[in-house]
């Protein structure tokens, strides 16, 4: 049945859980409205026939009952209240990729996609991603407003510059999916594409230790898949920029003091602000800290931390992010 | 007030008595002259967009063209044709009349926000056709501030339209307020004068919001402020709110004077009084205020808050609650009517069953899981164009055939009106419901080539907009003849009871001789009613 629906309405075969739910509701939504609109339809064509013009004759003075229209209108309110109820339901259910989850970085710009995972593995184009398992990316742009598009999926989520955002899944279903851009970013936004490739466990281990799996030969043709791994991975990236922009001048790895607090161990703890207010520091923190230094300032500390923004690329940010989050695994000695 | 115009010039047809008229009926009529050649305009970059579509990959023009193109579209739609037609076109000519006044409150004003349209459309287009912007009619930051294309014209350009609209919106609200006639109470107004008042709030109220949003676009780009710069601190995403504050109540700026024309039409060919008056001006009222609160449901991918993503969802449910309710009192005003399917109602049916499909995908755009999958593709696209095109056109059409014997004294022919009607439904059904499936497939919008998978549906949707656009010309071209020619239409070809049939047509140049007849209501058909007299059977 639903199989049947879907490709009445051409929608792509789903590639998660998440999406045949969010398909029922869209066949629910759909199956109301033709209900409704036939409905309508069907007494406007009987009062059009029964009550044709036949001469100028007066007619007498109608007014609808409140009570009718109270009543239709509250049954079309708690219709469409209870569709907000499941869509957000699942809404927030799309949010939540457990802890664990596999985390990929996404770089957009024009007009291509980058994909960067942990391990230092980096490629543009092409997403492999394990089959049923929790993935999370983590967006961020390089220029422009850029859209991360999975039909089969059902998901989008913007890229945008200077910030990260996130889009959680879990795929079900071994496969290539396409992906586009839905932002428009200029001229080769119709291009702006890539592909979501499906991986079993061990294709998709294989890929991340540096290998590359049978499945993706044909798709990696022709592309650049540098080997970072050999130097240590995304966080060592991450470390040797922070070394280079200054950043160690002010706070130490290891958990020694200096003018700013340490970052060891500082991604998932609870941090106190001035003003007494308490947070914990995960990725939101952690985007906002680097975006805006004095927008939230450490309790016991002064606000003296400059801005990099304009000194840092979104590959370089993305690196530093994920030397911050390795750090937060690590305890002081 | 007789001392407002001088008779003698206002009677003058010369074109230089029209350049300088005070009168609201010539400023509306060059309003409506203006808006519909926007129309057209629109119109042949909507039928390139479509002829580029017809085949996947490159074919007519280069990425670029396309891009400026869709730009080009949406800005002459928006700005020129949808915002300001039935507002300062229709609603200039009919709202005086239709509350017994002699003209609007601020007769020089009127004359001043029509100049200032014009200059603020050749802005824009010269702007674009010089600049080349192609940014979307959006304008979305960072593009929007990097891009190599020269904007600011375009933006100023725009905003200085703005004005325009804010002017005519004072001007009605300060004439409904003031210029009644003696008896003419709020809830005797003809439903028209109602959504044209609320229209007006909106614009007042939204439109500087707009303004102040391209300006600093403006800035960022001239003076380098970096207000929307991620790299100074600056927030791409706070121009989405500012944009979408406007551009989200001004959906109703060019919705709720079509249900305004809706609302009229359909009482005068039933020949009863609405279903519930009260719910068509309570529902008007609702939509004006809750409609400034829905704006983020644009914005559900753009990373905002879940607390956020739920309230703008749960607030735009509310606000098709009203349009729900004004729907049903359409339809409950056919009952024990006396019915003429004349072409004016054929454009209230189509109006109908568009609106309830635009407005239903509208309810199902807003259920925040389902839009993830939907934002920016051609389902979009498409919810949108139904309403505007199949909502806001359809509702123009049956204004124009309506209004035109009132305008002109002149009559159209009712059996190429009917075949323009069903070409037009026709036409717009094959553009836009294939257009649908598109978005379902995931197409994403603002594309100028597609996988070849989707070629099937994007070639019905262009053959359909040939069949949208030959109906429109064949629309226009009678049209333009019943004005030379037509039949002389008498005061009140329909039988209608709104007020304005009460006096001449065309009215003279003060609206009235005498006082205006308004003891019997707008909507009165029972026994004895004036209207009846004067009608001729078919
Ligand atoms: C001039 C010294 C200085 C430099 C250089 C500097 N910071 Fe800071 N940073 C501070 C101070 C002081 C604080 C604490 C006050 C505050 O919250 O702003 C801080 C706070 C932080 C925090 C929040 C820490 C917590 O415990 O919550 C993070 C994360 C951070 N910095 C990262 C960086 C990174 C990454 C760089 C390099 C790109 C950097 N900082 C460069 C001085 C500096
Ligand atoms: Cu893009
Ligand atoms: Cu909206």
């Amino acid at each position: 049945m639903s199989d049947l629906l879907r490709q009445l309405l051409m929608l792509p075969d789903p590639a998660s859980e998440a999406a045949r739910e969010i398909d029922v509701l869209h066949f629910v939504v759909l199956g109301t409205t033709l209900v409704g609109f036939l409905a309508v339809a069907c007494v406007t064509a009987w009062w059009l026939w029964r009550y044709r013009r036949r001469g100028d004759r007066p007619t007498e003075r109608v007014t609808g009952s409140r009570r009718l229209e109270l009543s239709i209108g509250g049954a079309l309110l708690t219709l469409f209240v209870g569709w907000w109820v499941v869509g957000f339901l699942q809404y927030l259910d799309l949010q939540d990729a457990p802890e664990g989850a596999e985390e990929i970085y996404v770089t957009g710009k024009q007009w291509m996609w980058k994909f960067a995972w942990p391990s230092g593995r980096a490629v543009v184009g092409v997403l492999p991603v394990p089959v049923d398992r929790d993935v999370r990316l983590v967006l961020t742009s390089r220029d422009v407003v850029h859209s991360f598009f999975v039909p089969a999926l059902r998901m989008k989520q913007d890229a945008l510059p200077g910030r990260f955002t996130r889009l959680d899944f879990r795929a079900d279903r071994l496969g290539t999916y396409p992906v586009y851009c839905a932002e428009y970013c200029g001229q080769s936004h119709a291009r702006m594409g890539a592909t979501v490739v499906v991986l079993s466990a061990e294709d998709y281990a294989d890929w991340v230790a540096g290998r590359t799996p049978a499945t993706l030969v044909p798709l990696l043709k022709g592309r650049e898949v540098p080997d970072v791994a050999a130097e240590g991975g995304l966080a060592a990236e991450g470390r040797r920029v922070m070394q280079r922009v200054g950043c160690l001048a002010c706070h130490s790895l290891d958990g020694s003091p200096s003018v700013g607090p340490t970052l060891l161990g500082l991604y998932g703890s609870e941090v106190e602000l001035q003003g007494g207010e308490r947070v914990v520091a995960d990725s939101d923190y952690l985007t906002r800290a680097l975006r805006d230094p004095n927008g939230q300032i450490v309790a016991g500390y002064d606000p003296v931390m400059p801005s990099f923004e304009e000194q840092l690329s979104a590959e370089e940010r993305v690196a530093i992010f994920e030397a911050l989050r390795a750090l937060g695994d690590e305890e002081a000695p | 007030m007789s001392g407002r115009t001088p008779d003698a010039k206002a009677a003058d047809t010369g074109l230089k008595a029209w350049l300088t008229t005070r009168d609201h009926k010539r400023i509306g009529i060059m309003f409506l002259v203006a808006t519909t050649a926007a129309m057209a305009l629109g119109g042949v970059f909507a039928l390139l967009l479509r002829l580029e579509l017809l085949m996947p990959g490159e074919t007519i023009v280069d990425p670029m063209t396309y891009n400026r193109l869709f730009t080009l579209h949406g800005v002459t739609m928006v700005w020129l044709f949808m915002i300001p037609v039935i507002p300062s076109g229709f609603g200039n000519y009919l709202l005086p009349i239709m509350i017994g006044a002699r003209d609007v409150a601020f007769p020089r004003l009127n004359l001043a926000s029509f100049y200032i349209y014009l200059v603020g459309a050749a802005i824009t287009l010269a702007g674009m056709y010089f600049g080349a912007a192609d940014t979307g009619w959006t304008f979305y930051v960072p593009y929007s501030t990097t891009s190599a294309a020269a904007l600011v014209p375009v933006l100023l350009g725009v905003f200085t339209l703005g004005w325009s609209s804010v002017l005519t919106g004072i001007n009605f609200i300060a004439t409904v307020h003031t210029m009644r006639t003696e008896g003419l109470g709020w809830m005797r107004m003809p439903l028209f004068v109602w959504t044209v008042y609320g229209t007006s709030i909106i614009q007042v109220l939204v439109t500087p919001v707009l303004g102040m949003a391209l300006m600093l676009i403006g800035f960022d780009r001239l003076l380098d402020w970096g207000i929307f710069d991620p790299a100074r601190g600056g927030d791409p995403v706070l121009y989405q709110h500012l944009f979408w504050f406007y551009s989200h109540p001004a959906v109703y700026i060019m919705i709720l004077p079509a249900m305004g024309v809706i609302s009229d039409v359909v009482c005068a060919f039933a020949r009863k009084n609405p279903f519930s008056y009260e719910a068509i001006v309570w529902s008007t009222m609702g939509i004006t205020f809750v409609g400034l609160l829905t704006w983020g449901h644009h914005m559900f991918t753009a990373g905002m808050s879940t607390f956020g993503a739920g309230a703008f969802g749960i607030l735009s449910m509310l606000v098709a609650i009203f349009s729900a309710i004004k729907v049903f009192t359409w339809v409950g005003t056919l009952y024990k009517g006396s019915i003429a399917l004349d072409t004016p109602l054929l454009y209230v049916l189509a109006f109908l069953f568009l609106f309830i499909f635009g407005g239903m995908t509208g309810v199902a755009v807003a259920t925040t899981s389902l839009d993830v999958h939907w934002h920016d593709t051609y389902f979009v696209v498409a919810h949108f164009h139904f309403i505007m095109v199949g909502g806001t056109i359809s509702a123009f059409l049956a204004a124009l055939h309506y209004w035109l014997p009132k305008l002109s004294g002149r009559r159209y022919p009712e059996r190429l009106g009917r075949l323009g009607a069903a070409g037009v439904f026709v036409g717009f059904n094959l553009t836009f419901v294939p257009q649908f499936l598109l978005g379902n497939r995931g197409m994403p919008r603002r594309y100028f080539d597609y996988p070849p998978a989707m070629h099937t549906l994007n070639a019905i949707s262009t053959v359909g907009s040939w069949v949208l656009g030959a109906s429109m010309l064949f629309i226009a071209s009678y049209l333009l003849r019943s004005l030379l020619r037509g039949e002389p239409a008498g005061d009140n070809p329909w039988g209608a009871a709104g007020f304005e049939w009460r006096t001449s047509s065309p009215p003279p140049v003060h609206n009235w001789t005498g006082e205006p007849p308004f003891e019997r209501g707008a909507y009165d058909y029972t026994e004895g009613s004036p209207a009846l007299e004067g009608a001729r059977d078919e």
